[in-house]
């Protein structure tokens, strides 16, 4: 697994707000998600009611989670592929590089996958000797620029145009200098012709797969390049790696999830391929890999059931948490520090890597709830974030300034003469001490608002205080 | 919400909340007289805290504790009312789940959510208020705090009755629904994110060309209003309770 630097987040923020590039590329791209989906909600009235059919058949599927996997692994067997099953990141790599090396491969093509790269599987097939080439767009241009995902769906988000346009003329050596690339489109079609020839020379294709059928044994991509189909029907041999949670019942339960994936993620009704993998080449089939190989990823989720971060397991990748957070768009995703940045990241990176490494995520949030608003598959992210800084409290992992904070308050707000008499100290002291401007620009152990902002000055008396002097004579309380 | 008919002169207490209490009582007088005005028999009954601090933090405990003191101190009335979205959230939402299977208080914290409103849709939505007779010349921008907006579904209400005002005009911003970046304890936490989203939202707030920034709960107010004024922006920050209730002779906030 790649290292997550997540325990040192509010660096990672510090140098993200210090980057103008990364800040003139989330500003843009996040408006465009936003106002896209919003049209696309509103072109299909029953949106909510899909969401909540999503929903429950999702959370059927993790009551039955073992039984699902089992009858799809049979289909997956009867169509002549092969089931492969990692309990951890490392067992995957290792299943990956035994069927690479079976195959013969030097070079691995790859569509885009998540778990791909929480199995860190380019880095690992090229320390033994295996090119994994990335081909969907973003990816490959993080790939030149050796850089992980900061976005689950948009990898690149966080490049501007005219840094996509450097690293193609640094490693596309036949350019020639004067050939217009300041455009999307010129880069998209220079990307393209390099990509093409590629494709030809994989021996094995890697893709990932939003959804796996246990009906059917398929699994299913949704891309918009095509890029993930011909890296998986062109080689020899194809391998999806996919975690166990993908799975869902029928071919009808897949369509529910389609109606809400692209619509959440892009604002498209839906992607412009839908590819449906159903093993290696039968007799008579035109085209598609000799080799079917699925490889099923646990990573820690299993664990996740039965607790409160089960609901966390129903997540289609979709990307609308982080594109709706404000957290995530003054930051990006690579502050996240691990795989999974925005909100499901700030859930799912603590189950995955423990909360003593993934902490700061579910802290790092307002609870301003928009994430929850907008997720296809009404995860209650805020909450489970909540429930992550319980377990640290419980841990004794949050800071000691903050635990003493809270056990102070907790005697103050818990004595009603405490309360009264703090917070009267605190509205006579404060107003002193901004001495007739309604103000103080500097507080002691305040940096934290003051160093950004004033601090507005209290009116003076409490309100309880001067209710009770003006409605005695009144015979209130 | 389903419209309840309230009894004809309901007992209704006040749950100031710790920021207004300290920070900003001529919010709590002019919530009492829109309490007033609009029929109601105002109390104060004796508050501390109601434990979001504590339980936003991981201390469920400590938030147990204090939930259990503040719903003690509102037994006994028709109506709680709350000028914050977020207490009120706090007190619907949070509570009931904080004490479910409690075989003692899981009743009574059901009973008080029940009774428990933010007070601009208290008033719209129970009292049936639908105009106020308040007067403030200029333009004005309101910001959709984030529980308010999103626990409780406030949205027209306070536009509604902000359309009442005489000479009020209201300018929307691009985006009166993106969080100011306050979050309780995570403005001081993350002090340089809670930085950038507060800049997002003066620009945003600065580009409508309002003179008054209104909203209904304090925290975010004094995060917007701190920063307003750090940016010498012109911008006044009041809390909407107070422009409905004509009151604009208190100082805006952070002013003297």
């Amino acid at each position: 697994m790649h290292e997550a630097t997540t325990p040192d987040f509010k660096a990672n923020v510090r140098a993200a707000l210090a980057n103008k590039n990364i800040q003139a590329a989330l500003g843009n791209a996040q408006a465009g998600f936003v106002a896209k989906r919003a049209k696309a909600r509103a072109g299909l009235p029953e949106f909510d009611d899909i969401r909540d059919a999503a929903r429950d058949l999702k959370n059927h599927v993790l009551a039955n989670l073992a039984d699902y996997l089992e009858r799809y692994e049979a289909k997956v067997l009867a169509a002549g592929g092969h089931v492969h099953w990692a309990e951890t990141a490392e067992d995957a790599q290792a299943i990956v590089l035994d069927i690479c090396r079976a195959a013969g491969a030097k070079t691995v093509n790859k569509g885009k996958s998540m778990i791909s790269e929480e199995c860190a599987i380019n880095d690992f097939l090229e320390e033994h000797g295996i090119r994994a080439q990335e081909t969907d767009l973003g990816e490959y241009i993080i790939q030149l620029r050796h850089e992980t995902p900061s976005h689950i769906i948009a990898p690149a988000i966080h490049v501007t145009v005219p840094e996509v346009e450097a690293e193609f003329r640094k490693a596309h050596t036949h350019l020639d200098p004067a050939r217009n690339l300041s455009q999307m489109p010129d880069l998209l079609a220079e990307a393209r012709g390099v990509l093409r020839e590629k494709y030809f020379a994989a021996e094995v294709g890697i893709t990932g797969a939003n959804m796996l059928i246990a009906e059917t044994g398929q699994s299913v991509i949704v891309t918009n390049e095509g890029n993930g189909d011909l890296s998986q029907s062109l080689p020899r041999v194809h391998i999806v790696m996919a975690s166990l949670e993908k799975i869902v019942p029928t071919l009808e339960d897949a369509s529910t999830i389609l109606r809400v994936l692209a619509r959440s993620a892009t604002g498209q009704e839906i992607t412009v391929y839908t590819t449906f993998s159903s093993g290696p080449r039968r007799a008579g089939d035109p085209d598609g890999p000799e080799e079917y190989h699925v490889v099923l990823l646990d990573n820690g989720r299993t664990n996740m059931l039965g607790t409160e971060f089960q609901e966390m397991l129903r997540c289609i990748r979709c990307g609308a948490c982080m594109n709706h957070c404000p957290v995530y768009q003054s930051v990006g995703g690579h502050a996240y520090g691990w795989v999974y940045p925005g909100p499901m990241g700030a859930v799912l990176t603590p189950s995955l890597i423990g909360v003593e490494k993934g902490g700061q995520l579910p802290n790092a949030s307002t609870f301003c709830g928009r994430c929850e608003a907008v997720c296809p598959m009404r995860i209650p992210l805020p909450k489970m974030m909540r429930h992550w800084r319980e377990r640290e409290f419980e841990k004794n992992l949050t800071p000691s300034a903050v635990r003493w904070g809270l056990a102070a308050w907790r005697i103050v707000a818990g004595r009603p003469w405490a309360f009264r008499l703090v917070t009267g100290v605190a509205a006579f002291g404060l107003r002193l001490a901004a001495r007739g401007r309604g103000r103080l620009a500097t507080l002691p152990l305040g940096g934290g608002w003051t160093g950004h902002r004033d601090f507005p000055a209290p009116q003076g008396r409490t309100f309880q205080s001067q209710w009770r002097g003006q409605n005695q004579w009144r015979g209130r309380r | 919400m389903p419209p309840t008919t309230p009894p004809a002169r309901p007992r209704t207490a006040l749950l100031v909340t710790c920021l207004v209490d300290t920070m900003r009582p001529s919010v709590g007088f002019a919530s009492a007289k829109l309490l007033e005005d609009a029929g109601c028999e105002v109390h104060v009954p004796p508050q501390t805290c109601c434990g979001q601090p504590n339980y936003n933090s991981g201390d469920r405990a400590g938030a147990k504790a204090l939930a259990r003191g503040m719903i003690a101190a509102m037994e006994g009335y028709d109506f709680v009312v709350v000028p914050s979205g977020s207490c009120a959230a706090t007190v619907i939402k949070d509570y009931p789940q904080i004490f479910a299977g409690d075989p003692v208080w899981e009743g009574r914290a059901q009973s008080l959510a029940g009774r428990t409103h933010e007070i601009v849709s208290f008033l719209t939505r129970v009292m049936a208020v639908e105009t106020v007779a308040a007067r403030c010349e200029g333009t004005a921008t309101y910001h959709d705090s984030c529980s308010g907006l999103r626990s409780l579904g406030i949205k027209d209400e306070p536009r509604r009755l902000l359309g009442s005002v005489e000479g009020l005009t209201l300018s929307e911003m691009a985006e009166p629904e993106v969080c100011c970046g306050f979050g309780g304890t995570f403005c001081v936490k993350y002090p340089d994110i809670s930085n950038k989203m507060v800049s997002n939202k003066t620009a945003d707030i600065a580009a409508t060309g309002a003179d008054l920034l209104l909203a209904g709960d304090l925290g975010c107010l004094m995060n917007m209003a701190g920063k307003l004024s750090r940016e010498g922006r012109a911008v006044k920050a009041r809390h909407v309770v107070e422009v409905l209730a004509g009151d604009t002779a208190t100082p805006a906030i952070g002013e003297a």
